[in-house]
């Protein structure tokens, strides 16, 4: 799976700043809303990726 | 009558047994996605709960179709559109359905007391020749059981049932440590149709359990990606424990209702949307909320689309929420008092 333009986002206001929510990638054209979820296959696909070095996440804003 | 005077062998059995069936959406009916065919690539779903997958030089598509044996209405299709006559060892085309580990706990893999389970199916195929299905149990050891069938006359639907014993091949993989199922909800047996596999994929014993996680199929199994003229169809689908039984037919609900903890379209368009409503520490935040039909998998992976008259700031439309507690919270930034949102697209997917 190819995951574009990968972008960690957090929660939120009012939630607490800088509280990870998840990862926002494009996949065949469609923007994903990723949940930092080691249980969802996307996140821990991503997670496999960025192990072996093959992808990198962009910090939140 | 007292209880004691009703005989098992006085009844239908089938009629007795209800939820037997370890597999969901075995007739193909819910299509939450759509069902007219779309290209396969790495976990396409189309009807819901199989995953159909390519990874080869050829090209195919999956949808649901309405060509079905008799008793059933819908099936699943998979139609070669680009042939790859000569796989190489790592490729592959497959149509699977992972189930979740903690429901299959009774079938006590991993002790002595493991079980027998039967896979019943009815297929049919423009081309003939053997075929296999195989089961993965990845938790602990993973371990990979094959079966051979052959689709016997073209373009005819034929039914077909494999038993798979937890010592299957004089095997105890199954009935030790090694075997057993984690009671979480993760994947705990992936039943697997194949439909084409390269040498890599290709190295198991028909009717055996394999410590060899790759064996999928056999040399003996068919290239179904060889031909552009190559279809494949798949209905019934049953895993069940001990002999194979009439194929349990649920109501659409039921089933609907079990295909959404794994995936959620709200079904909304331009014309159907959610509104989003102000929040209060900034009247910029536009939030809606919605409460999921049943309690998902896990945190889901969000699909959405949202309409503003005026502008989203930065990366908005976001989405958030705790799947598991079945609430989702979706956020929306305009730039003015006067604007307002809405969401005109919501799917959730806590897929395996």
């Amino acid at each position: 799976m190819i995951f574009e333009n990968p972008k960690y986002y957090n929660k939120i206001p009012p939630a607490a700043a800088n509280q990870l929510e998840g990862v926002k990638a494009t996949v065949d054209g469609v923007d994903l809303h990723i949940p930092a979820d080691p249980a969802n296959r996307h996140y821990a696909e991503i997670m496999r990726q960025v192990a072996a070095g093959t992808l990198t996440i962009e910090d939140a804003d | 009558m007292a209880l004691s005077k009703i005989l098992t062998s006085s009844v239908a059995d089938p009629v007795l047994q209800t939820n037997k069936n370890l597999i969901i959406n075995g007739a193909m009916q819910v299509a939450q996605r759509g069902t007219s065919a779309v290209s396969v690539g790495s976990g396409t779903y189309r009807l819901d709960r199989f995953s159909v997958n390519k990874s080869n030089d050829g090209a195919y598509t999956v949808e649901q179709s309405t060509d079905a044996p008799t008793g059933f209405t819908t099936s699943l299709k998979a139609q070669v559109t680009t042939a790859d006559t000569s796989l190489s060892a790592a490729q592959n085309a497959f149509i699977y359905q992972s189930i979740e580990a903690q429901n299959l706990q009774h079938l006590n893999y991993g002790t002595s007391d493991a079980l027998t389970v039967t896979l019943s199916f009815w297929v049919k195929s423009s081309k003939t020749g053997v075929y296999t299905a195989s089961l993965y149990k990845p938790d602990n050891t993973g371990y990979m059981f094959t079966q051979e069938y052959t689709i016997s006359s073209a373009n005819t639907w034929e039914k077909k049932t494999i038993t798979i014993t937890p010592t299957a091949g004089g095997t105890s993989f199954i009935t030790t440590s090694g075997g057993a199922i984690a009671n979480d909800n993760g994947s705990g047996i992936d039943v697997n149709f194949n439909l084409a596999f390269g040498s890599t994929f290709n190295g198991g014993t028909s009717g055996s359990w394999s410590s060899t996680t790759a064996d999928y199929s056999t040399t003996n199994a068919v290239n179904w990606m060889d031909s552009t003229s190559n279809n494949f169809y798949l209905t019934g689908v049953q895993l069940e424990i001990g002999d194979a039984t009439p194929f349990e037919h649920e109501d659409f609900g039921t089933t609907l209702a079990k295909c959404q903890r794994y995936f959620t379209d709200f079904l909304l368009s331009a014309n159907n949307y959610m509104w989003c409503c102000v929040i209060t520490n900034t009247n910029t935040y536009r939030r809606a909320s919605v409460t999921l039909p049943v309690q998902m998998r896990a945190s889901a992976t969000g699909t959405i689309a949202a309409y503003t008259n005026g502008s989203f700031g930065g990366s908005y439309p976001l989405l958030e929420g705790n799947n598991k507690v079945q609430e989702v919270n979706i956020a929306g930034d305009v730039t003015g008092t006067g604007d307002y949102a809405y969401f005109t697209k919501l799917q959730l997917d806590a897929e395996l």
